[in-house]
């Protein structure tokens, strides 16, 4: 009765492949995505020159980063730029900070998680933005009140991501810590933390994300300074392409900086066995 | 040497998961659990292994109760629960904790030599196909040198030809150092390639019911006669009460 079964059993089977050879560097694909959006732009361009867009609500990309350069040759943009990348970056450390020993302490003991997590998911459902009056009125309208709104948005992406992360870790690989007498410290550092890190991952760049839109609303409620500033300004002396300027510039930082997360989490995950992965390294 | 001793466990309140179970097993004996399903054969290794606390009785490795996971016992789940962001080789010396590098590193290598899987040490077990994550599992188990190694199920998702690769691979292995072997399996052919001792349990509660001694010489051959008769004896002795 074994040998039917034997028979369909695959050959391959019968001995291991040997280790993969090293693989062969992969030529990048051609960039699909970029068609478009260069499609679209060269149409603004073409129906700016000809005049069929008003010069005064919609200037020809060119335009745009004709104001860009000259930002950057007077060195104008420079403050701008680092005041806002040091905005998200001070909220994103100080929110993320905070989410991350919240969401631990929360998915890892179920008295913490039952005392803490409905107080959390009740904030968590007062549109962040509701607090700016509060924030300004007990910070002032200086950094404190926005680097704090940019750390509330920040906030709940990681600690929802992390809490999840450590709730779901794998019963049975805790289990093999625990055969080699891994406890406390040593099972956290040796299995909670290498399991939970793709969840986390997830968070932190969610939360980067609502981090610029956060520093966006903060700079516009008053600034004056900063890539949020410049939106504003160009509104008020009614200069379009200083407001598009601006829009582009956020969307190459907001995109820079998950890229940087991304290679990140990408280099720590190696592991990981998904599909991703398994198309190897690239988006 | 395994010996336990009136050993019960209960989940809950009327779960009576094991009944005053008692069992020796010598040292390098090999010994197959078999019964049904929820008969408790899990919760006696897990017992065993100091990955449960015992309800009443206790358990003895190499004649010390044991209170907890212990170096002197190894597991082989029926999953081979790699860690997957450790390689190949990371995942069996992580029964080497607190064990010098360099020797972790001559012990992690030797063991993968036994088991075949040299090649594959800087792999990630996303790589290995189940028989081989099985096989790391193993060495995983034997790395530290137990003197009893527990098998729950071990081979019991695997394809019959791997299957019996593996069976053998781990006599081969049983006979270099002889640990104490105690091998849950659902498999009566297993039970009767690898056993000197098949000990049937009975559920609700589970309790041994009784223990079948197999009488063949090894290397043992399944497609032989006497191996025939002997499982014919075994399947008879299942029978008995149901
Ligand atoms: N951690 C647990 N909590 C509650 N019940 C359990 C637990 N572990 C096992 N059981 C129960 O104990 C009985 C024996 O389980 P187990 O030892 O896994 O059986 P087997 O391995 O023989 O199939 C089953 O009824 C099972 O549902
Ligand atoms: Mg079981």
């Amino acid at each position: 009765m074994p040998n039917a079964t034997l028979v369909l059993t695959p050959p391959a089977a019968l001995r291991p492949a040997p280790p993969a050879a090293p693989r062969p560097r992969r030529r990048r694909p051609w960039p699909l995505g970029a068609a478009l959006p260069l499609a679209l732009l060269a149409l603004w361009e073409t129906l700016a020159r000809t005049g069929a867009l008003p010069p005064n609500l919609l200037p020809a990309p060119s335009r745009v980063l004709g104001t860009i350069a000259a930002l950057a040759r007077t060195g104008e943009l420079w403050p701008h730029l680092g005041l806002t990348l040091a905005r998200v970056g001070a909220g994103f450390v100080l929110g993320g900070a905070v989410a991350t020993a919240l969401g631990a302490l929360t998915g890892y003991a179920p008295l913490a998680r039952r005392l803490l997590d409905p107080l959390l998911q009740g904030v968590r459902n007062i549109p962040s933005l509701a607090w700016v009056p509060l924030f300004i009125l007990w910070m002032g309208i200086y950094e404190t009140s926005k680097v704090v709104l940019i750390a509330v948005g920040v906030f709940f992406p990681v600690y929802l991501g992390l809490m999840s992360g450590v709730q779901g870790v794998d019963r049975k690989l805790v289990e093999v810590g625990r055969m080699y007498r891994l406890s406390g410290l040593a099972l956290v550092r040796r299995v909670f933390l290498p399991a939970t890190l793709p969840a986390y991952f997830v968070g932190l760049r969610n939360g980067l994300g609502l981090g610029w839109m956060f520093v966006v609303a903060a700079e516009i409620m008053g600034a004056n300074k900063g890539l949020g500033f410049l939106l504003v300004d160009g509104q008020m002396t009614g200069r379009p392409q200083t407001i598009l300027a601006s829009i582009l510039l956020f969307a190459v930082l907001g995109q820079a900086t998950d890229a940087a997360l991304a290679w990140l989490s990408r280099r720590l995950l190696r592991w990981q066995d998904t599909y991703s992965m398994s198309e190897g390294p690239g988006e | 040497m395994l010996r336990i001793e009136h050993l019960g466990k209960q989940f809950g309140p009327r779960l009576v998961a094991l009944h005053d179970v008692s069992l020796q097993v010598a040292p390098g004996e090999i010994v197959a659990l078999v019964g049904a399903s929820g008969c408790g054969k899990s919760t006696l290794l897990r017992l065993a292994a100091g990955l449960e606390v015992p309800g009443t009785g206790r358990v003895l490795i190499d004649g010390a109760p044991v209170a907890g996971p212990h170096p002197s016992v190894g597991f082989v789940f029926q999953e081979p629960r790699l860690l997957p962001w450790l390689t190949v080789r990371q995942n069996v010396e992580f029964a080497l904790a607190g064990v010098p590098k360099a020797e972790q590193a001559a012990r992690s290598a030797a063991a993968l030599a036994r088991v075949g899987l040299t090649d594959f040490a800087d792999a990630w077990p996303r790589r290995l196909s189940g028989g081989m994550a099985q096989r790391v599992a193993i060495a995983r188990a034997l790395v530290a040198r137990p003197s009893v190694l527990l098998l729950d199920e071990p081979f019991s998702a695997l394809d019959p030809f791997t299957k019996m690769d593996l069976q053998a691979h781990l006599l081969d292995i049983w006979a270099d150092d002889r640990p104490t072997l105690v091998l849950v399996t659902h498999d009566l052919e297993e039970a009767l390639v690898l056993a000197d001792r098949v000990v049937v349990l009975r559920s609700r509660p589970g309790r041994v019911h009784g223990t079948f001694a197999v009488d063949l010489p090894r290397p043992r051959n399944r497609t032989a006669p006497d191996f025939q008769a002997q499982k014919q004896r075994l399947l008879e002795a299942l029978d008995v009460g149901n």
